[in-house]
Formats: structure tokens, sequence, C-alpha cells
């Protein structure tokens, strides 16, 4: 039996979808969270204070450069490779393009009407992932230099609360960096054939490393971001002295 | 005995309407069954393409409640009871007639990739490969063309961009791309003719590929670095410069 008469639609009107489940959760929550962090980011950011305590440095001010030229907080000087990284990360640019660009905002939802171009034209700027990734690299040892010295205390080795907090805010940082795909490609994912270039197994080898880290991709992205925020927070409260840092050993 | 009711796209592009029916259902049930049932008892000359009814062949794509499935692997218990279930044939591709569309513009696409050339043989008249070698390659063949992953593509279905070739090509891409024994040239191809630069990556193509194939990030993603790498990336032309190596260095088919 028939109760509508319409002419087929091909393309859906903005928002408009036959989709009954809640498909507007996960842009939702995408957007609040990196709203929320980028927020949080900036601001202690700007602050430029409360970033160390004892042994722990706050990883948004790491490596530290205290210069005399630079008239903004120090946090500038290092948060544009983390900022940059993640800006142009194949996972965060899916997060976003739905979240905050709506283009699409979940799949088979009608889309924002827009002059669309994929990522030609200005966004051919996302390449520049590679780039950011040589220092994003060389963050993650300084992170785990911070997460060494973070044992050493005053008064000899210890362990308290933030040496558990900056290891584990390590172990986040290295594991979304060892699973990016400009990495993968770097590593081996640009060989056609492993078995006819020198190294070829060893490069496979690496290019499996990278491609276990890469399946949870977007798992370690989120944690990392999580945790990254949530470290700096408790070096920032135990600094204000709102908070005190449990010592374990 | 229960029953679920369907809502049904009916008609051609000029004309068409929803009918609802009524089917009772049984343990195990999928939707390609219920439209089984319905052509049997209700409704004799309603279209619906299908063939294997084990989702191997590909041929019955369509959207229910608004998701690209194969309707045969499509099981009804998972559509919450007494809510109609909608089935609509895929938005994408021009229809013929009820759930039914005409997707040879897919196989027009095929035609313009350059095929495989391989490598001279061997002096003993074979080919040698390592199983290492062709690990990543091997996932692409499991792509059924059931031509969902080109339906749910916003970049063709709410854009119109129909100079990009679409995520089932770009598997195919990769795969020859990837293959050890492959001597063609494709980067420019793959920028220019396929349009690889217009995906976005928000991976609904990976979300309703019922083969499970990780299109972003094992076809799409590792294209897209290539053609960074061959185009963008003033890093890499001063490190094949070194090298004495041009830009295109498998053997180029224009």
């Amino acid at each position: 039996m028939s109760d509508t008469t319409t002419s087929y639609p091909a393309r859906l009107d903005f928002l408009e979808t036959q989709r009954q489940d809640n498909w507007w959760v996960a842009p939702l929550a995408t957007g609040v969270g990196l709203f929320a962090f980028i927020v949080y980011a900036t601001w202690g950011a700007f602050v430029g204070d409360h970033y160390q305590a004892g042994p722990y440095l706050s990883p948004f001010y790491s490596p530290l450069f205290l210069v005399d030229w630079w008239p903004l907080s120090p946090a500038f000087l290092i948060l544009w490779v983390p900022g940059g990284f993640r800006f142009t990360c194949y996972y965060y640019r899916k997060a976003y393009y739905r979240a905050f660009v709506l283009s699409p905002p979940a799949c088979s939802v009608g889309a924002r009407p827009q002059r669309y171009n994929g990522e030609r034209a200005i966004l051919l700027f996302q390449n520049l992932h590679r780039y950011f990734l040589y220092p994003a690299l060389a963050l993650v040892v300084i992170l785990w230099i911070d997460a060494i010295e973070a044992f050493f205390f005053s008064d000899g080795f210890g362990i308290g609360v933030g040496t558990i907090v900056l290891v584990i805010n390590a172990y986040c940082l290295m594991s979304f960096t060892f699973g990016c795909n400009s990495l993968r490609h770097l590593v081996g994912g640009n060989v056609d054939c492993y078995s006819c270039v020198k190294f070829g197994q060893q490069r496979f080898k690496a290019w499996k490393v990278v491609t276990f880290f890469n399946k949870n991709h977007m798992r370690w992205a989120w944690i990392s971001l999580f945790w990254v925020g949530f470290t700096d927070l408790y070096i920032r409260l135990v600094s204000m002295g709102v908070i005190t840092d449990l010592r374990i050993i | 005995m229960a029953e679920a009711t369907l809502k049904i796209f009916r008609g051609t592009a000029e004309r068409s309407e929803y009918q609802t029916f009524s089917v009772p259902t049984y343990q195990g049930m999928v939707v390609l069954d219920a439209v089984h049932d319905i052509q049997a008892g209700q409704a004799p000359d309603l279209a619906v393409r299908w063939n294997c009814k084990a989702g191997k062949c590909g041929s019955c794509g369509a959207e229910v409640n608004g998701n690209p499935r194969l309707l045969c692997m499509t099981r009804m218990d998972q559509y919450p009871a007494g809510q109609p279930i909608v089935v609509e044939p895929m938005r994408r591709f021009p229809l013929i007639r009820d759930l039914v569309c005409d997707v040879s513009w897919n196989y027009e696409v095929n035609k313009r990739i350059k095929p495989l050339a391989p490598k001279p043989r061997e002096a003993d008249g074979t080919y040698r490969m390592q199983q290492y070698d062709i690990d990543r390659v091997q996932e692409f063949h499991k792509c059924i063309e059931c031509f969902l992953c080109q339906d749910v593509c916003h970049v063709m279905r709410d854009h119109g961009k129909y100079d990009f070739a679409g995520p089932r090509f770009m598997v195919r891409l990769a795969a020859l791309a990837m293959h050890p024994l492959d001597t063609v040239d494709r980067l420019r191809d793959l920028r220019d003719a396929q349009g690889i630069g217009y995906c976005n990556i928000t991976k609904c193509c990976t979300e309703v590929c019922p083969e499970s194939i990780s299109i972003t990030d094992n076809a799409i993603i590792p294209l897209k670095e290539r053609v960074a790498g061959e185009f963008y990336d003033p890093l890499a032309w001063i490190w094949r410069a070194l090298r004495g190596k041009k830009a295109d260095t498998r053997n180029p088919v224009h």
C-alpha cells in the first residue's frame, strides 16, 4: 500500500537523512571535545606560569625555552609543533571536517552546501603533515627525558603521582606519533617491492610496527590529547598549591 | 509469528513512491529475505538486483534506514521492532527502477585506469616475489565491487564531483601501486584524472565496506602520501635529485 508520492531525491539536503540512529552524537562529542581542549590549551599557553612543580615540567612548555627576545609565553615556542602535527593529522582532519566543517557531518547525512574542492587548492597545505612529523618525533624523545627527570627530586630518586602522570603522557604521545600515516609512508609504505630494495625486510618490519600503532590511531589521538591536557592541569594545580603531589617512594 | 514493516522505495526517477509492506519474520531473516517475501506474495513487480545471497557477489547493495548495506547481509533483528525499516536504492547512481540502479559509470571509470604492466620475467621464465611483498595488496583483492563505498562517498553523493574516481578505484589503484611486479607510474593520473585530492578522508567508505577493507587507511592515505611525495614535497625532490633519481622512476604509460 502506498503512503507517499514523491520524486526520487538523489541528493540529500543539509542534515537530511533516513538514518534513525543517533548519528549526531559522534560529531557533536568530537566538536565539544576538540573545542574544550583548544580553549584549555590556549589558556594554559597564554598564562605562562605554574608550568613547573619540582621535577615535573608541563608538556605544553617542554622543552623549556626561556629567552629574552620572546615577548610571549614560552609555550608558544613549542606548541606550534604538536598543534601543527595534530591539525594536519589524517585522523583529526576526519574529526574536524565532520564536526566543524560538516562535510559530511556523518555518513549518509546531507553535507553542508558549499563549493567543495576537497583537499585541493588552499587545503594542499595539509601535505605539510610530514614536515610537522619530524619535530614531533623529537618531542617524543624530549617528553621521555622529562618523564625520566620526573624520578629525580631535590632529595634524590623517588616516584610521585606526577612521575606516573608524566610517564603515561610520554607513552601516549609516543603511541600517537608512532601511528602517524606519514611515518608509515616514510619507513616503508613508499616501497613497492620490499624484496627488490636494500633493507627491504627491515623496512617491511618497520612498516608493520607503525601499522600496529596506526590501527588505533584515533584511540591514541584522543587518549593522548586528554592526557596531555590532564598532565598540564595536574602540574599546574601542584605548582599553585591547590593539590599536593603524593610521593609513593 | 512476529511481523516487520518495510517501507520500500518504488518507481523510477520520474515518478516514485514509498510503499509499506508487512512480512512475517523468522530467526536469521535478512532484509533480502523480506524483499523476496514481498516479491513472492505482495508485489511481484518489485525490482531488486541480487545473485549469491552470501555477501560475495556485491549485487544487492541498497540503503537500509539510510545506511548503504548489502541486503543479503543485513539482519532484520538488528532493527527495533515496531518501526518500519526503510529500504531505498543507492542514491549515488541513476535509478533504473525500485531498488535497482545503473552502476555502469563505475565500469567506465575502471577502463580509464592503466592496467598492470609487469616487469620482464626472470631468466627462467618466471616471476618471483616474496609473501611480504604482497601482504599489503591481498586485502585489496577482497573487494567484491558492491559499490557501497562509491554510494556513500560524499564527494560524489553530496557535492557531485564525478571527476573523483571514488574509493573503490582508489583501492584498485593502491593494489596496482603496491604490486611488486608493476612498472607503471600512475601518480599524475591519480592526482589529475582520478582526483584523489577531492577525498577529505572522512572514512565513510571504510565504515560501509562489507569486506572490512580499511579503504581510507590502507589505500587512500598511502596513495595521498605518494602523491604528496611526488608533487608537493620539496625535501623529497631534493632527496631524489641527490640520489640521481627522476620523480617518475617507473615506466610511464601515457
